[in-house]
């Protein structure tokens, strides 16, 4: 191992952490929508840190752009019958933290153990959005128009799936 | 440079939120986020080896995260619709409350 936490990174990852837990702790739902939003922020920043410039702004654009948007939108066409007395956790919560932390400490261990982990730094590469596109257009066109399909199929099944019954409006 | 481990244990960390609220939270939405941040931890880890692999020129890692970034998108697009529809039937979104399978 070598090199030290530089401060963007512990600033970036903090920032990260903080949303992802404030998301999944917050009793308001736009609140916690608003956390996420900072969490994905900050996966952005971790990105950009790691020289994938292409991938950090892809994940504000999609993430923070679309996905948040989506599901606070989501969250407003469900609202109304909250109600506030109730706890915000199931029942079983006990155990799921249990597991929770078991597998952070499983994975945590295993990657303080490993040797996978101890190799040299490699020079930064000169990674081009123009590179990017190149592969996708060659090496990946198959995934790529595998994603197409599969993304046009989900958008048809979203819109079907939350289409109104004729039914059920009479 | 930051090491390579401090990215896997902010990932491992970011999964383990993600795992403790998917498992925990009453609100269907909420689990979906936590699953949405579980994806993410597992990109995270994507890029964090792409760039510590020994042949970074390759793109495997970031073309392997921009795949997922899509799926993921696909996933919660259908998820939120799952959700809109199960809430007109039961109005309700939390998932103790939706303990029948009848139509």
């Amino acid at each position: 191992m070598s090199g030290e936490v530089t401060l963007p990174f512990f600033v970036l990852s903090v920032l990260t952490i903080v949303g992802a837990a404030a998301a999944l702790a917050l009793r308001n739902l736009v609140h916690c929508v608003l956390a996420l939003m900072l969490a994905f922020v900050g996966l952005a920043g971790l990105y950009l840190q790691l020289d994938a410039q292409f991938l950090g702004f892809a994940q504000i654009l999609v993430y923070i752009g679309a996905v948040a948007i989506l599901i606070v939108f989501a969250i407003l066409l469900t609202r109304g019958t909250e109600s506030h007395s109730r706890s915000i956790v199931s029942p079983s919560w006990g155990m799921s933290s249990v597991v929770s932390v078991a597998v952070f400490g499983v994975l945590a261990w295993t990657i303080r153990s490993s040797v996978a982990t101890r190799h040299s730094i490699p020079p930064q590469p000169a990674i081009t959005v123009k590179q990017i596109g190149n592969a996708l257009m060659s090496r990946f066109a198959l995934p790529l128009e595998v994603i197409g399909l599969l993304l046009t199929a989900a958008l048809v099944g979203a819109v079907t799936i939350a289409m109104q019954d004729k039914q059920e409006m009479k | 440079m930051t090491p390579l481990v401090s990215y896997l244990l902010v990932s491992a960390l970011l999964f383990s939120i993600g795992l403790a609220g998917a498992l925990t939270r009453r609100n269907a939405i909420l689990v979906l986020v936590g699953i949405e941040l579980m994806l993410n931890a597992a990109n995270l880890n994507f890029i964090a080896f792409w760039r510590y692999g020994p042949n970074p020129e390759a793109l495997t890692g970031i073309m392997f995260a921009i795949f997922a970034i899509g799926i993921a998108a696909a996933e919660a697009a259908v998820g939120l619709a799952l959700i809109i529809s199960i809430y007109r039937h039961y109005k309700t979104t939390n998932l103790d409350q939706i303990d029948s399978m009848r139509g």
